[in-house]
């Protein structure tokens, strides 16, 4: 047991580049937990919790670069240590190529650039904002943790320069057939997305993708639709597309708005006076039609009528996509070892909005969910380490990402509670999805394999039989590539569905051993 | 959007690599923490973008760039320097109290008591000084810069440069070159004989080649220096021996004892640093004529005394923001070690405060070699500091940046900005008095002392 550490004064690195040097000093010899962060105090509270800390890193400024492994041995600490200099060395393969040091050197030196995309710490990103909307551009701020006060000034200013203001914590965006930030490779088509909720754009605009295309998708973060913020950066957003000659059909994607707030967004929409289908999970259908909008219920079904507008189909809802008689004879091989007992789903999602779906359906077809984002407050998780009955979660919550990646990058949380659900005998369906695309890590699959081989090895040795469901939210043009990741996974014995919602339909079979059935459409 | 997205990415490197990864039409910003990663400096940075400040820099950058220093004459320094008693000794960096000089600087002004016969030795110098007789000021509030301990006693001759485009002037004592020198804390006997060769023979030579010559102009010197290799901090060789040949003529006119003559010629061609003096007061006068613009924030010092680095702000006066010095990364002379190494001293960090030393590396890799680094590096570190300036000066040109000009005027706002902070060239002395050079080395301005300049500057305006 050894806790080492180093400190780089005046060494700042931006925290995706941070955790990802986590994450390569985690997988040396030796190395139990590893963290690389910059001496803010928030910083190095974290590590203090995480008893992870040294005088030395204590000591640490804003602007130092803490770096601290614990490892088996003082010896094998070191010499993990002394690989610092290695890993941080790429940014040195950068030359040659034009960085700039600040954005404004960089609006003077590309005065027709249009887009601005911010992903610093977030009580920085509304001072480069508003430096990139004076400079008449578009704006996207990744980062999270920016003040509502700034978010909703920010907005306002945006608003009335009739430009775009995507988030703080806008996940996911495509601009003109660009990715940023967590994006799938979509092709380029007549629909235009709007979305407070980053996987549920993902989601939406990769099911699009199997048919037709998009022209935007704009996120405008999870925020934007409460009571404060009103819904200011969808209002621009629909506003854009409502001027936007390519696109011909909107789609909105939202997780449970605020009620007045989704009255004023769906009035603007319907002011596009373009078709406009509108997927705000857990809002009431009459609401959605009042507004002469075409109510979705799941993600897959808001693409699906998305797709029907544009070949001039009638929208119809679709259970599943596969003949029903290939969807009992899964059930029926996953049901067959099971042990008596078995009879709980247990969904573990890195994406928070297809845990909201997936709850939706599930709540239907099993009854309560219990979650660390429950659809009602009485399903809320005494502790979120430990699942209840029919248990859905949310993994990229701040309390599981505080210090680590996003677990679209960073498996290592759901892989050990995989692990844990296996070892409860009451557990008879794991729920996964599997997020592709840009931004996610290069091989999602491959980092679970192991874990599910080793999750249904546990299950098996006490006579009784894990099922696994994933579905996986990528495209065929993903630089993944979805068929490599799905085969990996079937290989394991992963029962691949084609979106979340089938996913979580066909667990709600599995685990009910078909008496769900009766309450599918 | 009519036209292709044409993305700035802020922050992230792997969204940047992402987006150029799908064939999109990017470019990256290398963020750093503004303000050191303080959000309430940052809140007041934020307030510090206006016009009027702007509108104040651009005057002050013009005074810079147009600034004419030229060599007029040289003098004892009680003579010249305001403020200037028997008992008046002036040092680097910030004001600072006897009890809180560095070991380098006290050995300097025992030496100076000694050489001004104010002391026989150490011991009754150390006495005179703890009597509360001395009366002690920095060099910088007094139109006056020295290397290393900068000190400057009654006696000692001193350049006098005047800025004939603004009519300020500075003043400059004379270099000893390296080793046991007074500069560097030694009060040995030889130290102070040679004081005196140069207060006796040298000055009063070079004073008298100098009413032959008349004024010499110190720009075009230091401009053709940079042509030739020096950065006019760390290394002044081009510069010394231009100096030398301007000067060599009228020394030889003067009518002196050739012995003597041979000497002063043998020592200005061998110490190759005799030119960081006057050019360290050139620098000085230059950057003095933006001094006190109303709204700027054009750094106006960057100097330290061993204990403390210190800034002045055009805006804000004379009032200094001080951090504690640190220890330079360096290369030792053979026979010391980093442990003997004293914190960050000298006034000569004017040269880079005026777009010279570091900042001009790119125009003498040597330099770097001499500090521990690569050519590369070099220029690096003038492309970093275009970042923290106000303008590019031509009249400064760098060959191998394609001739484009010196960074110059240092904006605090900029600084804080982009958390970038001034590199320093620099000398380093032995931490005990007495002991002298032990080497060269590299370090930044301490981020604290631009803090707390840029609190004041948001107080104030």
């Amino acid at each position: 047991m050894a806790i080492k550490s180093v400190v780089r004064k005046g060494d700042y690195r931006d925290s995706v580049m941070l955790m990802r040097i986590s994450k390569e000093l985690e997988g040396l010899e030796g190395v139990k937990r590893a963290s690389a962060m910059m001496g803010t105090d928030n910083n190095k509270q974290l590590l203090k919790d995480a008893g992870l800390h040294t005088d030395e890193a204590l000591e640490a400024g804003p602007n130092d670069l803490i770096i601290v492994v614990d490892a088996v041995s003082e010896v094998l600490a070191s010499q993990a240590l002394s690989k610092v200099d290695d890993l941080l060395a790429v940014k040195k393969e950068e030359r040659g190529e034009i960085t700039y040091k600040t954005l404004s050197s960089a609006l003077s030196a590309i005065p027709d650039a249009n887009f601005v995309i911010i992903s610093t710490p977030g009580e920085f990103a509304a001072r480069e904002a508003m430096r990139g909307l004076n400079a008449g551009k578009h704006v996207m701020i990744f980062s999270d943790a920016v003040p509502i006060q700034e978010e909703i000034e920010l907005k306002k200013i945006a608003y009335s320069k009739r430009l775009l203001l995507l988030g703080p914590e806008a996940g996911t965006s495509i601009i003109d057939g660009v990715g940023l930030g967590f994006a799938n490779a979509v092709k380029r088509g007549p629909i235009g997305v709007v979305g407070a909720a980053g996987t549920g754009i993902q989601e939406v605009t990769r099911l699009i993708d199997v048919e037709s295309g998009i022209t935007h998708a704009l996120g405008v973060g999870g925020r934007d639709l409460s009571r404060e913020v009103g819904g200011l950066g969808m209002l621009g957003a629909l506003r854009f597309l409502a001027a936007d000659p390519e696109t011909k059909v909107i789609v909105i994607v939202a997780k449970a708005p605020t009620m007045g707030v989704a009255e004023s967004i769906l009035k603007a929409a319907e002011e596009t006076r373009k078709p406009v289908v509108a997927c705000m999970l857990g809002a009431s259908k009459t609401l959605v039609t009042r507004h002469g909008a075409i109510y979705a219920a799941t993600l897959a079904d808001a693409a699906a009528k998305a797709i029907a507008l544009v070949q001039g189909k009638k929208p119809k809802e679709v259970t599943f996509t596969a003949p029903r008689k290939w969807i009992e004879a899964i059930v029926k091989r996953e049901i067959k070892n099971f042990a008596e007992g078995q009879k709980y789903i247990r969904g573990l999602f890195s994406g928070g909005t297809l845990c909201t779906e997936a709850m939706l359906i599930l709540r239907e077809l099993v009854g309560d969910i219990y979650s660390n984002i429950p659809l009602e407050s009485r399903l809320k998780l005494p502790s979120t380490d430990k699942s209840e009955r029919h248990t859905c979660i949310d993994m990229g919550t701040e309390e599981f990402t505080r210090g680590v990646p996003h677990p679209m990058i960073y498996f290592k949380p759901r892989c050990e509670r995989l692990l844990r659900e296996a070892k409860n005998r009451d557990v008879a369906v794991v729920l996964l999805d599997v997020v592709l695309g840009y931004g996610a890590n290069p091989d999602p699959a491959g980092e679970l394999v192991w874990a599910i081989a080793e999750a249904k090895k546990t299950m098996a040795e006490s006579n009784r039989y894990l099922s696994i469901v994933a579905s996986i939210c990528g495209t065929a043009h993903d630089p993944q590539g979805f068929e490599v990741q799905k085969k990996k996974l079937e290989g394991a014995g992963v029962v691949v569905m084609p979106s979340n919602a089938e996913a979580a339909r066909i667990a709600a079979l599995i685990a009910t051993r078909g008496k769900a059935r009766g309450k599918l459409k | 959007m009519s036209d292709r997205p044409k993305l700035i990415n802020v922050g992230a490197y792997s969204f940047y690599e992402s987006m150029r990864a799908q064939g999109a039409d990017a470019v990256h910003v290398d963020w750093r923490p503004p303000a050191g990663g303080d959000p309430e400096l940052a809140r007041m940075l934020t307030r510090l973008e206006r016009p009027e400040i702007d509108e104040a820099n651009r005057k002050a950058v013009a005074k810079i760039l147009a600034a004419k220093p030229m060599l007029i004459g040289i003098k004892a320094a009680k003579d010249v320097i305001s403020g200037m008693t028997e008992h008046t000794i002036l040092h680097s960096g910030p004001p600072i109290e006897w009890e809180r000089m560095s070991g380098p600087m006290k050995g300097a002004v025992w030496g100076a008591l000694i050489y001004e016969g104010l002391a026989k030795d150490q011991k009754e110098a150390d006495e005179l000084v703890k009597s509360g007789e001395i009366k002690f000021g920095a060099c910088h509030d007094h139109d006056s810069v020295g290397p290393m301990a900068g000190i400057i006693s009654p006696s000692m001759p001193v350049f006098v440069i005047e800025n004939q485009e603004n009519g300020n002037r500075a003043y400059s004592n004379f270099n000893e070159g390296l080793g046991k020198v007074l500069r560097y804390g030694a009060y040995e006997e030889s130290v102070i004989a040679r004081l005196k060769w140069i207060e006796k023979t040298l000055a009063p030579i070079l004073a008298d080649a100098l009413k032959r010559s008349g004024p010499i102009d110190l720009k075009a010197i230091m401009a053709q220096a940079l042509h030739m290799g020096d950065e006019l901090h760390c290394r002044n060789v081009a510069s010394s021996l231009i100096f030398l040949k301007s000067m060599a003529p009228h020394i030889a006119e003067t009518g002196y004892d050739r012995k003597e003559v041979g000497e002063v010629i043998k020592f200005m061609g061998e110490n190759s640093l005799f030119f960081l003096n006057p050019a360290m007061a050139a620098a000085k006068a230059m950057v003095d004529a933006a001094h006190n613009i109303k709204h700027s924030t054009v750094v106006i010092t960057l100097s330290r005394n061993g204990t403390d680095f210190g800034i002045k702000v055009s805006g804000l006066g004379n009032r200094w923001f001080t951090a504690p010095a640190e220890i330079p990364k360096l290369l030792c002379f053979p026979g010391f070690t980093e442990a003997d190494a004293n914190p960050d001293i000298g006034d000569s960090a004017i040269m880079e405060t005026a777009g010279f030393g570091s900042f001009a590396c790119a125009a003498s890799p040597a330099v770097v070699q001499v500090v521990g680094g690569s050519a590369e590096e070099a220029i690096e570190h003038t492309r970093e500091m275009w970042e923290i300036c106000l303008a590019k000066d031509k009249s400064f040109s760098i060959p191998f940046l394609n001739f484009e000009g010196t960074p110059r005027g240092i904006d605090l706002r900029k600084v804080m900005d982009t958390g970038i902070l001034p590199i320093i060239n620099t000398g380093v002395a032995h931490k005990k008095p007495g002991f002298g050079t032990v080497g060269f080395g590299i370090l930044r301005a301490p981020i604290e002392c631009f803090k707390k300049a840029l609190k004041a500057m948001a107080e104030k305006y």
